[in-house]
C-alpha cells in the first residue's frame, strides 16, 4: 500500500519518566501494560454506569463481587476461568497472525464451526483406536477443516483482491447453515434424536481432564482439560513462528508493507493465503477444543461467540502470542465470572460483551486513556488493515 | 502522488486484464452449466406469471429452450468479455447475467409449474431495502474517506430503538429515534476515526460488537419480561401511491411499499444529485479523494467527515428501522444477521455512487427473494442451502468486482493537518 500516509511524528521530546528507567528500554510498557490496564478498568467502569441505568444503583456491587468470586475464587473458578480461556488463547492467535500479516480475519467464528464438525465426525467414527492415536487424528483434522475455511478468503484475497473482512463474514454464515445441514444428515446426527445434534465423541477422542487428582473437596467440578496445555503449546509454536523463523518474518513483512515485501521477493500473493489458512487452522484448533473438550459432540452456535472475543483479545494482546494468552486468561475470568453473575445477581451475561467492547475502544484508541489518566509517552497505534483496494 | 499514478500504471493494467479475463471465463462457464444442468433432460413447460390472477399476463416457455437461449447469451457475454470487454458496463453487465442466471434457474426448478414473477419482485424490494439503506450509508462515510464496517451496529441499533420508541410513543418518533441512535453511533465511529485515527475497520467492528452487546443486553435485561409495554411496535403497512401504483406489473412492485421504500426512493435521487451537482457534494469528493489538496482550498476537512459520517449514520439507523417497524414488528437479538455487511458488498458492487449502490441492493434483494420462493417451490434442495444464497451470492459479487471498481483515494486514512 503505497499510497498510505505514515503519520508524521511531531510528538515532542520527553524526559524519561520513573517506568522507563525501572524497565528496559526495548520493551514499551506503557503502551503494552499500563494502557492495557487502564483500559480494562475504564471498561469495568462504564459498565458500572450501564448496570446502575439497567438496575439500579444497589445492582453494581453484588453484580461485580460475583463476578469476581465466579473468575478467581476456589479452585473451582480458577479451572473454570482456565477452561473459558483454552478456546480463547487459539481463536485469538488465530485473529493475532492475521493481524501480523495486515489481515483482518473476522471469520474465526465460522472456521471454529467448520473445525469442530470435522474433529467431531473422526472423533465419533474410528472405534478402537488409542487414545494417543486416536485424540491427535481428531485434533488434526479440526485444524484441517478450519484451515480450509481460511484457505477460501486466503484465496478470494489473494487472487481477486476480494476483502477478506467482507468474505469471511459471509462464510462465517454459511459455516453456521452448513453446521446445520451436516447435523440432520443420519451418520452424523445422534441415533434417536431429532433435533441437530451429532453422535457423541468417543472417550479415546475427548481431552482428558488435568485437575481431577487434587485432593480438594469437588475435585470432580474441576473440568479443565489438556486442551488448555495444548493451547499454551501452541501459542509458543506461534511465537516461534512470528519472531524467530524466515516465515513469519516474511508474514509480518508483507503485514508492514505489502509493496516493501514484494520487492524483497517476498511471495505476497503465497504469504496471504498461508497465514489465512494458518489463521483458520487455529479456528479450527479452537473449535475442536469445544466439540472434543467440555462439550463432547456438536450442537448449533457451540462456537458461542468465541471468535468475535478473540478479536477483542488479539488486540488487548497487541497481536503478541504472550500477549494473547494473557488477555485471553482475563477475557476466560470475565466469560467464567459473568455466568456466575448472571445466576447469582440480577445482571445479564451480555454485559461482558459490552464490557469487552469498551475493553477495545479504550485499546484501539490509546489516546482516549492517555488524555483521561494523563499518561505520557507510549508509541503511536499502527494501523493494522488495510482498506478495499490492494 | 507518484505513488497513485505507479501503482495506476504498474499494478493496476494487469490486474484488470487478468480480472477481465477470469470474469470471460466465468461466463463461459455458465453458459456450459446452465446448458448441461437446466437444458439438457429437462422437460415441461414453465408458466412467469406477471399479473394480479393467473390467466392474466402469462407466459409459458419451455424450460429447456429458455436455458438454452441463456446459455447461448453467456456464451456470446464470455466472447465479447475475453475479446473486447465491457469497459466501464462490466457490472451492469454482470448484474444483468446474474438476473438472466436467476430467471433460467426459475425456469427449471418451477418446470411443469407457474411461478407469480410479482410476488418475488415485490419480496425483492422490501429485502433489498434495509441492505440499500445500508449501502446509501457506506456511500456517504467512504465519499469523505472514511471506511465504515459500523454499519451492521448501526441499523441493529436503529433497529432496537425504533421497536422500544415506537412502542412507547408512536411509530413516527421511533424512526427519528431509530435515525438518532444510528447518528450516535456514526459519532463514535467519526471520533475513533477521525479524531483519534484508529484503525477504521477496527473502529467499525468496535462499534459493530458495541451495538450487538448493548442492544443483547439491554434486550435481554429489560425488553423480554415487558415486551408488551416496550417491544410491540406494530408494522407500518404498504401505502399504495395513486395514479403511479396503476402501472401495470411495475406499479405493485415498486408503488405499493411501505414508507421505508419510499423514502429509500427519494433518498436515492437525493443524494446522488447532492453529491454531483452541488457544491457540498463537489467537495465532500474532494474531502474523499484529496483532503490535503481540499485542505489547502480552505474546505475544513474535520468539519465534512464529520458531518458526512454523522449523515451515513442517521441513514444506517434509520433503515435499521426497517428490521422493527417495516418488517418484523418486534426487537430480536442480532435481528440484523449480516445485512449491514451485505449492504457494504452493495456499496462495492455499485461503485460507491448512490443509484450502483441501489441497484446492487436489489440483486442481493433478488437472491434472498428467489431463496424464500424456492422453499416454497419445494425444489429438492436443502433450505440450509438456501439459506446460504445471499452469502454466496455477496462473496461471488465481491470477489468478482472489487478489483475493477475504485474506492475514494484517500479512503481509510486519516488526515493529519499540517
Amino acid at each position: 500500500m503505497t499510497t498510505e500516509t505514515t503519520p508524521d511524528k511531531e510528538v515532542t521530546p520527553e524526559r524519561p519518566g520513573w517506568l522507563e528507567r525501572i524497565a528496559p528500554s526495548d520493551i514499551d510498557w506503557k503502551t503494552v501494560v499500563v494502557i492495557p490496564l487502564l483500559a480494562v478498568l475504564s471498561a469495568l467502569i462504564i459498565g458500572a454506569v450501564i448496570i446502575i441505568l439497567t438496575d439500579g444503583f444497589g445492582a453494581v456491587l453484588p453484580a461485580y463481587s460475583a463476578l469476581f468470586r465466579g473468575a478467581f475464587v476456589g479452585w473451582t473458578s480458577i479451572s473454570e476461568t482456565l477452561l473459558a480461556a483454552t478456546p480463547l488463547i487459539l481463536a485469538g492467535l488465530a485473529v493475532a497472525v492475521g493481524f501480523q500479516a495486515g489481515l483482518f480475519n473476522i471469520g474465526v467464528e465460522g472456521q471454529m464451526t467448520i473445525g469442530g464438525l470435522t474433529a467431531v465426525i473422526v472423533g465419533f467414527s474410528f472405534e478402537g483406536l488409542p487414545w494417543l492415536v486416536h485424540l491427535p487424528l481428531a485434533i488434526f483434522a479440526g485444524f484441517l477443516g478450519g484451515a480450509l475455511w481460511g484457505f477460501i478468503p486466503g484465496v478470494l484475497r489473494a487472487k481477486t483482491g476480494a476483502h477478506e473482512v467482507i468474505t469471511t463474514i459471509m462464510l462465517n454464515f454459511i459455516a453456521y447453515r452448513t453446521l446445520d445441514y451436516m447435523l440432520k444428515l443420519p451418520f452424523i446426527q445422534k441415533e434417536g434424536r431429532f433435533d441437530p445434534v451429532s453422535e457423541d465423541v468417543l472417550a479415546s477422542a475427548r481431552f482428558p481432564r488435568i485437575l481431577d487428582w487434587l485432593p480438594v473437596e469437588n475435585a470432580s467440578r474441576l473440568r479443565l482439560h489438556l486442551g488448555f496445555i495444548l493451547a499454551l503449546a501452541v501459542a509458543w509454536l506461534i511465537y516461534w513462528l512470528l519472531y524467530r523463523s524466515t516465515i513469519g518474518y516474511e508474514f509480518r513483512a508483507v503485514g508492514a508493507s505489502p509493496s516493501a515485501a514484494k520487492y524483497g521477493g517476498i511471495g505476497v500473493a503465497t504469504a496471504i493465503i498461508a497465514v489465512m489458512t494458518l489463521s483458520g487452522g487455529l479456528a479450527g484448533l479452537a473449535g475442536s477444543n469445544e466439540t472434543l473438550g467440555v462439550v463432547g459432540r456438536a450442537v448449533p452456535g457451540f462456537t458461542a461467540s468465541i471468535g468475535f472475543d478473540a478479536i477483542a483479545l488479539a488486540l488487548l494482546g497487541r497481536s503478541h502470542p504472550g500477549g494473547v494468552v494473557m488477555s485471553a486468561i482475563l477475557f476466560g475470568a470475565l466469560r467464567a465470572g459473568g455466568r456466575t453473575m448472571q445466576a447469582q445477581s440480577d445482571v445479564g451475561i451480555d454485559l461482558i460483551v459490552v464490557i469487552q467492547a469498551l475493553i477495545i475502544v479504550f485499546i484501539a484508541a490509546p489516546e482516549l486513556i492517555r488524555s483521561v489518566y494523563r499518561v505520557k509517552g507510549g508509541k503511536e497505534q499502527a494501523r493494522v488493515t488495510r482498506g478495499w483496494s490492494t | 502522488m507518484t505513488a497513485i499514478a505507479e501503482r495506476e500504471v504498474l499494478v493496476r493494467a494487469p490486474a484488470e486484464v487478468k480480472r477481465a479475463r477470469i470474469l470471460g471465463i466465468i461466463y463461459i462457464l455458465l453458459a456450459i452449466v446452465v446448458y448441461f444442468v437446466f437444458a439438457v433432460g429437462t422437460e415441461g413447460d414453465v408458466t412467469f406469471r406477471f399479473g394480479e390472477s393467473p390467466g392474466d399476463l402469462d407466459w409459458t416457455v419451455s424450460s429447456s429452450a429458455l436455458a438454452t437461449f441463456a446459455a447461448v447469451i453467456f456464451g456470446f457475454l464470455g466472447g465479447v468479455q475475453l475479446t473486447r470487454g465491457f469497459g466501464s458496463k462490466t457490472n451492469v453487465v454482470l448484474g444483468i447475467a446474474m438476473g438472466i442466471f436467476a430467471f433460467t434457474f426459475l425456469g427449471w426448478a418451477g418446470a411443469g409449474k407457474s411461478i407469480g414473477i410479482v410476488g418475488i419482485l415485490v419480496t425483492t424490494v422490501a429485502a433489498a431495502t434495509p441492505i440499500a439503506f445500508g449501502a446509501l450509508s457506506g456511500v456517504m462515510c467512504e465519499r469523505v474517506a472514511v471506511i465504515n464496517i459500523g454499519i451492521e451496529g448501526m441499523l441493529l441499533t436503529g433497529a432496537f430503538t425504533g421497536a422500544v420508541v415506537g412502542t412507547v410513543v408512536s411509530p413516527f418518533f421511533g424512526i427519528v429515534g431509530a435515525a438518532l441512535a444510528g447518528g450516535l453511533m456514526a459519532l463514535g465511529l467519526a471520533v475513533l476515526a477521525i479524531k483519534y485515527r484508529v484503525d477504521q475497520i477496527i473502529a467499525g467492528v468496535v462499534i459493530n460488537i458495541f451495538a450487538l452487546g448493548l442492544t443483547s443486553f439491554v434486550s435481554s435485561q429489560v425488553l423480554v419480561e415487558n415486551s408488551a409495554e416496550l417491544n410491540r411496535p406494530g408494522v407500518l403497512g404498504p401505502i399504495r401511491i395513486p395514479i403511479l401504483s396503476d402501472i401495470p406489473v411495475i406499479g405493485r412492485i415498486l408503488f405499493n411499499q411501505n414508507i421505508f421504500v419510499y423514502v429509500l426512493y427519494t433518498l436515492v435521487i437525493v443524494m446522488t444529485f447532492l453529491l454531483f451537482r452541488t457544491r457540498w457534494g463537489l467537495r465532500s469528493r474532494a474531502v474523499g479523494e484529496h483532503p490535503k489538496a481540499a485542505d489547502t482550498l480552505g474546505i475544513n476537512v474535520f468539519r465534512t467527515r464529520y458531518r458526512n459520517v454523522f449523515y451515513g449514520g442517521l441513514i444506517a439507523g434509520f433503515g435499521g428501522a426497517y428490521f422493527t417497524l417495516g418488517s418484523v414488528g418486534a426487537f430480536n437479538e442480532n435481528m440484523t444477521a449480516g445485512r449491514g455487511f451485505i449492504g457494504l458488498a452493495a456499496m462495492i458492487f455499485g461503485r460507491w455512487h448512490p443509484v450502483g449502490a441501489f441497484a446492487a441492493a436489489l440483486v442481493f434483494g433478488f437472491a434472498e427473494s428467489l431463496q424464500v420462493r424456492l422453499s416454497i417451490l419445494d425444489v429438492g434442495i436443502p433450505s440450509e442451502f438456501l439459506l446460504m444464497a445471499p452469502y454466496l451470492v455477496t462473496i461471488i459479487v465481491v470477489a468478482g468486482v472489487v478489483g475493477g471498481a475504485r474506492a475514494p483515494a484517500a479512503d481509510g486514512q486519516p488526515y493529519i493537518k499540517e
